[in-house]
């Protein structure tokens, strides 16, 4: 192997002859025992095999030391089992030996996690620290970032959108960016994922151990109680546009695992982000609420006059607010169905005083309740 | 290994409604009373159904940060984080005297402290008090003779203040209504001010009416609610009076019919209410030391407030 400077410090080794005075240790492709008659410490790692006494215990080779620094951060500085398995896939542990990794430590490996660019290092003495980024700013010089040091600030960071919008669902893709936590150590790179992407390490651990725990619509709907009970007359196919409104990728960044219920699949698709979604989160059933108000109506037919033009800019314009490319229209591009002059145009043609299109009334019979919105409905 | 869970309701709509939530979690978490301060909410991420699994500890102690016993103290919350077997009435409770029950919460298989909410404990008047000191910016206000800096006040009359705490009323909730009564009459009992007055912002005695209901020619108003929101920043300050339109701001205070108001929005947001939190794990069994004489301590005003 490649020759890797890991000096064992004083307080490694104690924790070392500690442990191994208890029992064997095995960990990621370390062995190693006291035997207590000879008095010598048989260490097995990948290249090497070696037997030597407490005072010698500073001088293994390189590689020895790498397996054994290795140990001690994982064993002895990382607080918990979540905590560690989060700190190994960041480093890719599962794929590469002790010194590979720490090689490809020396350099960075970086890593994503939602929209965050995790980038793990390491410190001669085996301490693995963590920088974090938004991934847009992957390429920027770290002068032209906020530096921030409390992992907690990442709460406040997910507050608002880049246009400071508030962002009621923290694993939307709209985090803002321009931000940059330099050096963090183990424990603090979890608590700023935790604030940035609430219990999505914890639900991928379970995931990743084959626990994960799915409550499927059904159970929502079973379980609601006050103003969401609403929930449980929304028809199946409406939960089918649902999730494909709002589940999807481009909306959020979990993964949905949960579907109608373990034996009716959704069609729609979950999406590819680290970590699941393991139920339906309270936008989607206060979205859904409001969706069952909205199905209780029934159809009608209509009659509009439009021209072809101008039925495919309304089909146009609807895309451009779900797509969210409004702000992207340039304010003399004629072109674009969503164009404010092209909007306002067709409002001047097709729209009566009242704003009814082609002049229609909405409801023909002169009942002007729409039926669909009762106010009372805050519970907050 | 001890845990503070503290559960809110948190909001869809407005960015505000978190922050009590998260501020006094921070102040808590500085304490080290606690190895770790955990949040969840109704509305927001972690969920109350995700919650617990953020929590590493053998003694988990959760908090409501809820003003009054009734539907998510004794049904969301309960049913949400999925305690085994609870119902209501371990509470033992008369509607504001809920302290705590000990229940298997099946997502993690392990017991939880689940506590009354901070609302209704005693503590809380202390932060209603907290609250008039602040935004009158006197420590000593109320209490005429020793009041250290009357000019602070702008008063002109006696120096005595009438108080007026604000609810929703019984319409949502039957039991909010006797938070409310439960602290004014506390404050009663202090006998440091004039006169203390339940107010709703749905029924009788209204809010809309405030100077009606008093003589004293400074009136503190403190709504009883965790977070700054709609009701306590638009409609209370427009219903009393303050301000035509919430958007321009009101002065503190802002005089409304020959009286002074002195409006201090949401009790909540009064820092001394990382007490109350630690006070309710307290209550339950957690060992915090002399936590809670530091964050009393730490939380004490140190320059005037301004209520906008
Ligand atoms: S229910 Fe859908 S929108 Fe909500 S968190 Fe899960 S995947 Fe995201």
């Amino acid at each position: 192997m490649s020759a890797v400077e890991s000096d064992l410090s004083e307080i490694q080794l104690a924790a070392f002859r500690e442990t191994l005075a208890e029992e064997p240790i095995e960990y990621d492709g370390l062995a190693a025992e006291y035997d207590a008659d000879e008095e010598a410490y048989h260490i097995e790692t990948p290249e090497h095999q070696t037997s030597v006494s407490a005072d010698d215990l500073g001088t293994v080779a390189a590689e020895q030391a790498a397996y054994i620094t290795n140990w001690y951060f994982y064993t002895q500085q990382v607080g918990s089992e979540i905590k560690r398995a989060f700190c190994r896939w960041l480093e890719l542990a599962e794929d590469h030996p002790v010194p590979d990794r720490y090689d490809a430590l020396a350099a960075g490996i970086d890593r994503e996690w939602g929209q965050l660019r995790i980038t793990t290092t390491l410190a001669d003495d085996g301490t693995r620290r963590y920088e974090v980024r938004h991934v847009d700013d992957s390429d920027a010089n770290t002068d032209t970032l906020t530096t921030h040091t409390d992992p907690f600030d990442a709460r406040d960071i997910g507050t608002l959108d880049a246009d400071g919008q508030y962002r009621p669902l923290r694993t939307a893709p709209s985090l803002d960016s321009g931000w940059l936590f330099p050096d963090l150590t183990a424990d603090e790179v979890y608590e700023a994922v935790e604030a940035f992407y609430p219990a999505t390490v914890v639900n991928w651990h379970r995931e990743q151990r084959g626990e994960l725990d799915i409550d499927h619509w059904r159970d929502e709907q079973d379980r609601q109680s006050g103003i969401y009970n609403l929930i449980t007359v929304l028809p199946d196919e409406a939960v089918e546009w649902a999730t494909a409104a709002c589940c999807d990728d481009s909306q959020c960044l979990k993964r949905r695992e949960w579907e109608l219920s373990e034996d009716e699949p959704l069609d729609a698709d979950g999406g590819d982000g680290v970590f699941p979604c393991r139920e339906p989160c309270s936008m989607v059933v206060a979205a859904g609420r409001e969706w069952a108000k909205l199905e209780r109506e029934d159809t009608q037919t209509y009659e509009f006059e439009l021209t072809p033009s101008e039925k495919e800019q309304l089909e146009e314009i609807v895309d451009a607010v779900a797509d969210d490319t409004v702000d992207e229209i340039r304010e003399a591009d004629l072109d674009e169905s969503a164009n404010r002059y092209r909007v306002r145009y067709l409002r001047e043609k097709r729209f009566d005083d009242d704003g009814n299109l082609s002049g229609t009334p909405t409801r023909p019979d002169g009942d002007d309740n729409d039926g669909a919105n009762d106010t009372d409905d805050h519970d907050e | 290994m001890q845990s503070l869970v503290i559960v809110a309701h948190g909001s869809h709509l407005n960015p505000d409604s978190a922050t009590p939530t998260h501020t006094h979690a921070d102040t808590i978490r500085a304490t080290g009373a606690f190895d770790e301060v955990r949040t969840g909410f109704w509305k927001e991420q972690p969920s109350l159904r995700e919650v617990l699994r953020t929590a590493r500890g053998d003694d988990i102690y959760v908090v409501p940060l809820f003003i009054s016993e009734g539907y998510f103290t004794e049904r969301v919350i309960p049913r949400e984080l999925r305690l085994e077997g609870w119902d209501p009435s371990l509470w033992d409770s008369d509607g504001i005297s809920a302290d705590t029950a000990t229940l298997v919460a099946s997502d993690i298989d392990k017991e939880v402290h689940y506590c009354g909410p901070v609302g209704t404990h005693e503590a809380m008047t202390d932060v209603l008090v907290r609250r008039a000191e602040s935004v009158t910016g006197d420590p000593s206000v109320g209490e005429v003779s020793e009041s250290a800096d009357s000019e602070a006040r702008q008063t002109e009359s006696d120096g005595g203040f009438g108080f007026a705490v604000v609810g929703h009323g019984t319409e949502r909730n039957e039991k909010s209504a006797k938070a409310i009564e439960y602290h004014t009459e506390r404050l009663r009992e202090t006998g440091r001010f004039d006169e203390v007055k339940a107010l709703f912002m749905d029924e009788e005695p209204e809010v809309d009416d405030v100077t009606e209901h008093f003589d004293s020619e400074d009136i503190i108003v403190v709504p009883l609610f965790i977070a700054d929101g709609f009701h306590t920043q638009e409609d209370i300050p427009e219903d009393m009076g303050l301000t035509d339109d919430y958007r321009d701001g009101y002065d503190v205070p802002t005089t409304v019919d020959g009286h002074r108001i002195w409006y201090g929005g949401a009790v909540g947001t009064e820092a001394l209410t990382a007490d109350v939190i630690l006070e309710r794990a307290a209550d339950a069994g957690a060992d915090i030391g002399d936590a809670i004489a530091r964050v009393r301590q730490q939380t004490k005003p140190t320059t005037l407030v301004a209520g906008d």
